[in-house]
């Protein structure tokens, strides 16, 4: 018998209220955004509002006090979340670091590091990007090139290059996944690997924002000339850097927002909307990937390590939330729409096809679920 | 759902047994209009049919998350009896305070037609908006039909016997008798989906072309992902519904229920074009058995309401609400709120 299974999980006791203060939070800050800023979602980059998120606690809610952490469940903060998708919420300056960054530093990073920068994520104040691909390794990611070598007399030089950085060009930190060792012929491609911290004002870096075909800046090419990094910019082990960075792909793969990044477009749609169906149905299967995500997180949150599962999620979710700017144009005459939801149709239909690629392509996924199912 | 839980205790036993007892033949036996007699007592050995009638009234006093599991562990083996359609009668008549009678059961909410297993049922749970009558199956004269799966779908001629007629309490609604089938044809669609994705990855592991399993092509592990995805997706709809259910009653679960038949109808759909893709032309002969699956999936996502059908109800629910309180909408269906300032 294969498939997966996925067992219900509630949100806690207690959601209901958590809601409406998070409601009247978005309520009061969200007043200006416009419909490309709530169609760009978590793509989206404001200091300024993730500083107020801070403040309010709801950045690294899971972590420990003394890591300036709040020690709530992880059902919590997954409440938190998608009500700052459903939102629209521009919520990339703090998104990385307190969905990955801030976990991985929990988990491997020493004592220092995590004094050092958990407090600063927690606050809305440090900003992370995601140093994974690069000109020559997009899915196959571990035929990486960028590397660090070991300096005589303690530290490390960062040579290499990577693209697609998701707001180098507005970030504090960047964790790059790097090659400290060669990959020997024959040997496992994922050795040789590790984990880097970068200050992205470090001497030798180049930052290049790549105009998107939005016309907006977001990812970016990062360029590393001879970078000194000091001794502590290691994260965990030397070598270990693939097992460190695939660890938290189930956390990166499952949330909320792998489902709800077209959500405010499917409800300003939806009242504007002449035919029920398409709308029912969108809400049917939307209903469904949120328990299932759900499901994922109470996985997580029970200390199992739902890989495959997150995959799926993921996989299904992104094509949902793909599909939500085409469904649309089935359900009213899109050219003849109020101006708001025109603009924000036009704006998600240009950001969807990213939907399947960040975070790991569609075809990657799949591949994932059909090693699962013992086809490879 | 743990371990512990009696659904999947229940829902193992009823497995074990259909894979023991049950299969192609029998299938097929059921298809030609035959009743599976010693199969039908096997399963009803089990202690099935009042499964969901209180304690009080000599059931096991179960709720829907434990029918759940058991209704889709027989969808899996295509549910070669009407083992579903009794647990639901028998829950709505005692709903009523009406003892539900031994032997098979069915149920209808239009007055006769096309009822599941009529020919074969000693008695019908007979719905009419608020009122479940307990009718005389037996001794009617049924005319007999059929699903595109050979499934007994009858009629009945109007007037039959009424033993007993009562209220339905609020909780189970106007509409429970639709409502019921919706869910228990949505978990089957569910259980029949895994199974339909265990032939398809079986087969896919063996059959072999250009010197390997077709398995090992990507075009081919890719179309399976999907299929394990809608069957994921359908399970998970389904597993909802059962809760909600729990929650707030068969009348107040609708939302949900719709959800669960629109997404496993429409899993049914892309899965079972998936798993006949797989299989090739054996998948389109009579003798793989592949077909006595996916003949019901394409049964059951037209009975008790299609996808377009559920899904027209759920649009018109969330355009009342309006696009600004859909979100609050949906996460209240799933939370008491405790807090009510
Ligand atoms: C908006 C956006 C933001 C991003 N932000 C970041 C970021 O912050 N940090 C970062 O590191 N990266 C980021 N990325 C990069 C992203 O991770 C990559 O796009 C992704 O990993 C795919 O790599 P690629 O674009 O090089 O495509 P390729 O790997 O070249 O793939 C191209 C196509 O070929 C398919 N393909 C490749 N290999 C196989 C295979 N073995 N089998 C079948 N099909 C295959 C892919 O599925 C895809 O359809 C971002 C991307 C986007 C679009």
């Amino acid at each position: 018998m294969v498939g997966l299974r996925f067992e219900p999980r509630d949100t806690p006791p207690g959601s209901a209220a958590l809601r409406r203060e998070v409601r009247a939070f978005l309520a009061e800050h969200g007043r200006g955004w416009t419909p490309e800023v709530r169609g760009r979602s978590w793509m989206g980059f404001d200091r300024a509002f993730s500083r107020a998120v801070g403040a309010r606690g709801w950045i690294g809610m899971t972590w420990p006090r003394r890591y300036g952490g709040h020690e709530r469940s992880a059902m919590e903060r997954y409440v938190v979340l998608e009500e700052m998708l459903a939102a629209g919420a521009p919520v990339g300056a703090h998104w990385i670091g307190d969905r990955q960054s801030g976990p991985l530093l929990l988990r491997f990073g020493t004592e220092a590091q995590r004094m050092r920068l958990l407090p600063a994520i927690a606050r809305g104040e440090a900003a992370f990007c995601i140093g994974l691909s690069e000109p020559d390794s997009g899915s196959d990611l571990a035929s990486l090139r960028t590397r660090a070598e070991r300096v005589p007399g303690g530290g490390w030089r960062l040579n290499g290059r990577k693209i697609w950085t998701s707001f180098a060009h507005l970030c504090d930190w960047m964790i790059a996944l790097v090659r400290t060792a060669p990959a020997e012929r024959d040997g496992p491609r994922h050795a040789g690997l590790s984990q880097f911290l970068v200050d992205l004002r470090l001497p030798g870096i180049t930052i290049r924002p790549i105009r998107e075909l939005t016309g907006e800046e977001g990812f970016n090419e990062v360029t590393f000339d001879d970078v000194p990094l000091p001794e502590d910019a290691l994260i965990g082990r030397e070598g270990e850097g693939w097992a460190q960075a695939t660890s938290e792909l189930a956390f990166e793969r499952s949330g909320p927002d792998r489902i709800l990044s077209s959500y405010p477009l499917l409800a300003a749609a939806a009242e504007a909307a002449a035919d029920p169906v398409p709308i029912g149905r969108m809400v049917a299967r939307l209903a469904t990937l949120r328990a299932m995500s759900l499901s994922v997180a109470g996985m997580l949150e029970d200390g199992r390590s739902p890989a495959v599962e997150a995959a799926l999620v993921k996989d299904i979710g992104n094509a949902f939330e793909q599909a939500v700017p085409e469904r649309v144009r089935d359900l009213l005459d899109v050219a003849d729409a109020p101006e708001g939801l025109r603009r924000l149709h036009a704006y998600v239909t240009q950001v969807a096809p990213t939907f399947s690629l960040r975070g790991g392509t569609r075809e990657i996924l799949r591949g994932i679920i059909a090693r699962e199912l013992g086809l490879r | 759902m743990r371990e512990d839980d009696p659904g999947t205790m229940l829902a193992e036993q009823v497995g074990r047994l259909l894979a023991e007892r049950s299969g192609a033949a029998t299938l097929r036996a059921v298809e030609r209009g035959e009743w599976p007699a010693a199969l039908w007592e096997a399963l009803e050995g089990l202690g099935l049919p009042l499964l969901l009638v209180p304690e009080a009234m000599g059931g096991a006093g179960l709720g829907w998350r434990a029918a759940g599991p058991v209704f889709q562990a027989l969808g899996r083996h295509g549910a070669p009896a009407p083992m579903g359609e009794t647990i639901l009668a028998a829950a709505l008549l005692a709903a009523a305070g009406i003892a539900p009678p031994p032997g098979p059961l069915s149920l209808t909410a239009n007055g006769g037609e096309r009822v599941p297993w009529g020919r074969h049922v000693r008695h019908v749970a007979c719905c009419d908006g608020e009122t479940v009558a307990l009718c005389d199956a037996a001794g009617v004269t049924w005319a007999p039909g059929a699903n595109l799966a050979g499934e007994p779908r009858d009629s009945a001629p109007p007037g039959g016997v009424v033993r007993s007629a009562a209220p339905v309490p609020e909780r189970f609604g106007g509409e429970a008798a639709a409502a019921a089938l919706a869910l228990l044809r949505a978990c089957q669609m569910a259980g029949a989906l895994a199974a339909a994705l265990d032939l398809a990855v079986e087969h896919a592991g063996t059959r072999r072309q250009f010197g390997r399993p077709i398995g090992r092509f990507q075009a081919v592990q890719q179309q399976l992902a999907v299929l394990a995805g809608e069957a994921a997706a359908a399970q998970v709809a389904a597993d909802r519904a059962c809760r909600a259910a729990d929650r707030h009653g068969l009348a107040g679960a609708a939302f949900e229920i719709g959800c669960a038949k629109v997404v496993a109808g429409e899993a049914a759909g892309a899965g079972a074009a998936i798993a006949h893709q797989v299989l090739g032309a054996i998948g389109f002969t009579e003798e793989h058995p592949l077909h006595h699956l996916t003949r019901r999936l394409w049964s059951w996502r037209e009975e008790a309401g299609t996808e377009r059908f559920w899904a027209a109800r759920i649009g018109r629910e969330v355009q009342a609400v309006g696009g600004a309180a859909l979100w609050p909408f949906l996460t209240a269906r799933d939370e008491d709120d405790d807090t009510t300032p």
